[in-house]
């Protein structure tokens, strides 16, 4: 056995990092090569949307490594994806200089409005891209240290690990709502202009940026599958599926479940880092606790604990969140809440989980057999 | 100001010297009221003097519509009239016998018109007869007025006044007055004297004119040469100071009990449903939505008895939210017992589709609910101290409700049953429980107390689809705080954490200290994660 088994054995992974490759060939081209008037052509609408869907699977596949293998039901890691997102909007407010309205060189334009004399001293080293992005994956991380250090100590599992997750990503989003935090409040951080010199605006960035996710997707995925995959990822399945048990046999239950948490998060972070500069802000309403519960949707409508089912549910949940909000409105609140009881009652391994009773009625034994 | 004040003591003096008016009462009739239309302004002013001789009650209202231009005369009959403008013209009133006359056109009426001498005159007859008003609150008013602006002239009208004063909290705020203006005299006996009366008042103006008596001036000497008074006044600022903070802290801890009192009608359910049955119920914001806008609907249905409608809005909301809650549970939630992380995801899913079906049905506006006149207004305990009577009976409701759920599960036969269910299932239903019905009931009772918090909300905040989404995180918190499956727990965990929030507040402003809040309670649960009261004994594992 050599050491890329993890992936040769993952049949699913296999299909889903060759639609995953071959997006991300065929969307730059479509949209930079085909001329604007063929019908093959991809706004940049298109782009940045599918850009976003890429965002949200990162995001997704993190929730599904902590929930799917661990079974620890974050409800708070849309609070990793929006620091990650501020971090990366800092960086881009910096880069703005002295475009703003105000025209104030140092200050950003909230800042200057609110009356502040000099930045903050957390603002410092923002305008730097390698500092930013250190961030990006350290600010996340460090918060799900500190929170599992406290939380998987003290034995603190289940739902009451749920409730507190809520209660953290709820707390960040009141102290983020004010003025006085300096991340511009209400607003959140907007109308950045470009990213290392590139017009963010441009097609040729969008596209870049895409590509980005998408690869950020790929190793994410590559990532987490050599993780479930290792010794390492067997002692957190056995966490998942007995705890108690783990720990008599002498893991240590609380560091493994500390690591893949951190882990987690910083992969949420960079998920984050990369949506901002796509859709051109970053406000508290992503800290909010709706968001974050949306996130277990996505992963539970994909099926758990397969790491390619979130990925899939995040493409589906948001693809018809986009096409609910704009066609139907009223009713896209029904189905998600319809989805949720759904999943919950009929179909507790997603939509992986019913391909896959579909390929075993249709007689794909082999599949049968591996699953018991 | 001023002449106003000399009018008034003028008229004191002349009429303490002339013979009491009762002797000779005239009656308040048309024809005392008649020469008001007269255009002679001195027949005018002996008229407003008669007038206000005769002591009737309806002099008030009309020298006061008079002065306010409200007071006409009726060109048909030359009947006088009080009238208040509308959207068609005028609706009238009759001055003497306040009979509605209905609505009349502007130029059916005869303005009657004052000028600057005759207008000093009626506002001097009118602080005087308020002064000796048979209303004790009028009386009240017209001395806590005067105490704003103290002369010589209105202390001497109060002295007068205070001799035939019988009721006690007017006496007093006369008696301030009159030491406030004895203040400024010149006998330091006299002075201390006054002091020694200034300290027991709570009033700001008071306080400021005591402080004033300690303040230097530029060149460092105190603007108040004698020693022993400002001594004396410095006590009597730190006793008022003192019991200013007393009553400060008084106000906060109400404040916070009636905070906690809404944590606790809102964490109640909750703490039946997932303390006692081990459901998480993420819908049991919206449960109390449903109440709120039980108590809406109930409103629309019978607009003419508002006040009566909290009475029938508590039970109906209790029905209304425990049966969705009955349906939730029969619906969804048994197929999932044992399954919390399961549960909680299909019950957010609910909590969105009721949201939703009140957005579609009621608009995604906030609706008004109106309050009582009973709930309306405060208990004013003193000038610095008052209890509004709407947090005043939301604590007293939240108490009842607890007392309530507290009996009826340590009393009763269904109660025997749920805890009998909660503690052991298996053993229940071997003894003859019939634990799904109970199941039900048990998320209706709770489901059905998160419908009469809905209805204690709707009186203080907003109604709109988004109320639920506000409370659930607290009460959650309240529930965790208190230790699951303890209704005590909850309810000083409630409690413990309005007061703790409003302590807060001053400090911090409400955001942060919610904030604060919140991450004391993440990390208390770090400490003990099964709360202040953890359960005991076996039921621990289950």
């Amino acid at each position: 056995m050599n050491s890329l088994a993890f992936i040769r054995s993952d049949r699913g992974g296999h299909i889903f990092l060759g639609l995953l490759a071959a997006v991300t060939l065929v969307v730059p081209v479509l949209s930079l090569m085909v001329p604007e008037t063929s019908a093959l052509h991809l706004s940049s609408y298109t782009v940045t949307l599918v850009g976003k869907y890429l965002c949200f699977a990162l995001l997704a596949l993190a929730l599904d490594l902590v929930w799917g293998y661990c079974g620890i039901l974050s409800l708070g890691h849309g609070a990793f994806f929006a620091l990650g997102g501020y971090a990366m909007g800092m960086y881009l407010m910096r880069q703005i200089g002295d475009r703003g309205v105000y025209g104030n060189p140092e200050l950003p334009d909230f800042m200057v409005f609110l009356n502040w004399k000099e930045l903050p001293w957390y603002w410092f080293g923002f305008d730097h891209f390698w500092f930013a992005m250190v961030m990006v994956v350290v600010v996340p991380g460090l918060l799900a240290f500190a929170f599992g250090w406290f939380a998987f100590r003290s034995r603190v599992t289940g739902v009451y690990l749920s409730i507190i997750t809520q209660a953290l990503t709820f707390a960040l989003m009141l102290a983020f709502f004010r003025n006085e935090m300096g991340f511009g409040g209400n607003n959140g951080l907007t109308d950045f202009k470009d990213i290392l010199g590139f017009n963010l605006q441009s097609d040729a960035t969008r596209a870049t940026i895409f590509v980005l996710s998408a690869l950020a997707l790929g190793l994410g995925y590559i990532a987490c599958r050599y993780i479930v995959s290792s010794k390492l990822g067997r002692v957190v399945t056995a966490i998942r599926d007995a705890e108690s048990r783990t720990r008599f046999i002498g893991y240590q239950v609380d560091n493994y479940k500390l690591w893949i948490f951190t882990f987690s998060a910083m992969l949420a972070g960079i998920a984050g880092a990369l949506y901002v500069p796509q859709v051109g802000i970053i406000n508290p309403g992503e800290f909010s606790p709706l968001n974050s519960i949306e996130l277990v949707v996505w992963v539970a409508v994909g099926g758990r604990a397969t790491l390619y089912g979130a990925v899939l549910g995040a493409f589906t949940v948001n693809y018809a969140k986009t096409y609910f909000t704009a066609a139907l409105p009223d009713v896209w609140l029904f189905a998600l809440g319809a989805l949720f009881v759904i999943v919950t009652m009929f179909l507790p391994r997603g939509l992986i989980g019913l391909l896959e009773r579909i390929k075993v009625r249709r007689g794909a034994p082999q599949l049968a057999e591996r699953k018991s | 100001m001023r002449y106003i004040w000399t009018a008034l003591f003028l008229l004191f003096i002349g009429s303490a010297g002339a013979d009491e008016p009762s002797a000779t009462n005239p009656a308040l009739d048309a024809a005392a009221l008649a020469p008001l239309a007269s255009d002679d302004f001195d027949e005018k002013g002996r008229a407003i003097d008669a007038i206000a001789a005769t002591g009737d009650a309806h002099v008030l209202p009309i020298l006061r519509s008079l002065l306010d231009g409200q007071l006409f005369q009726r060109k048909d009959d030359d009947r006088f009239v009080i009238a208040a403008e509308s959207d068609a013209g005028y609706d009238i009133t009759d001055a003497l016998t306040s009979e509605n006359l209905g609505s009349v056109g502007k130029r059916d009426l005869r303005k009657l018109g004052l000028n600057n001498s005759l207008r000093s005159q009626l506002e001097t007859v009118l602080a005087r007869l308020s002064l000796t008003s048979p209303d004790t609150s009028i009386r009240l008013a017209a001395v806590n007025n005067m105490l704003k602006n103290p002369t010589e002239d209105t202390t001497a009208a109060i002295r007068a006044a205070l001799a035939n004063e019988k009721d006690s909290a007017v006496a007093d705020a006369m008696r301030t007055v009159i030491a406030m203006s004895d203040l400024g005299g010149g006998d330091p006996v006299v002075r201390l004297a006054a002091i020694d009366i200034l300290r027991d008042s709570l009033s700001p103006d008071v306080k400021n004119r005591l402080s004033a008596l300690l303040e230097k001036t530029s060149d460092g000497t105190f603007t108040e040469p004698d020693e022993n008074i400002r001594g004396a006044a410095e006590r009597a600022v730190a006793h008022i100071e003192s019991k200013v903070s007393l009553y400060g802290f008084a106000e906060n801890v109400f404040f916070g009990l009636s905070l906690g009192s809404v944590l606790l009608l809102s964490a109640i359910g909750l703490a039946i449903t997932f303390g006692v049955m081990g459901v998480i119920n993420m819908a049991h914001g919206e449960l109390m939505m449903l109440g709120a806008y039980t108590t809406y609907v109930i409103q629309l249905l019978m607009p003419n008895h508002i006040d009566a409608s909290l009475f029938v809005a508590v039970p109906a909301a209790f029905l209304v939210a425990g049966l969705v809650g009955i349906a939730i549970e029969r619906g969804v939630i048994r197929y999932l017992y044992g399954r919390p992380l399961e549960t909680l995801l299909a019950t957010f899913g609910i909590s969105l589709i009721l949201q939703q079906a009140v957005r579609s049905i009621f608009s995604p506006l906030n609706r008004s609910v109106s309050t009582p006149e009973w709930m309306s207004g405060s208990w004013q305990i003193n000038e610095i101290f008052s209890l509004t009577y709407n947090r005043l009976y939301i604590v007293l409701f939240a108490l009842i409700v607890f007392v309530g759920l507290l009996l009826l599960l340590k009393k009763t036969r269904l109660g025997l049953q749920v805890r009998a269910v909660s503690q052991n299932r298996s053993m229940a239903r071997t003894m003859g429980v019939r634990s799904n019905w109970v199941d039900a009931l048990t998320f209706g009772l709770g489901s059905g107390i998160a419908g009469v918090a809905g209805v204690a909300l709707s009186q203080l905040t907003n109604v709109g689809p988004n109320l639920g989404q506000s409370y659930i995180i607290d009460s959650f918190m309240v529930v965790v705080f208190g230790g699951v499956g303890n209704l005590w727990g909850t309810f000083v965990g409630a409690m413990s954490l309005g007061v703790v929030n409003k302590f807060l507040e001053p400090f911090s402003g409400a955001v942060l200290a919610k904030i604060l809040v919140l991450v004391f309670l993440i990390l208390f649960i770090q400490k003990r994660p099964r709360g202040l009261f953890p359960q005991k004994g076996r039921a621990v594992e289950g």
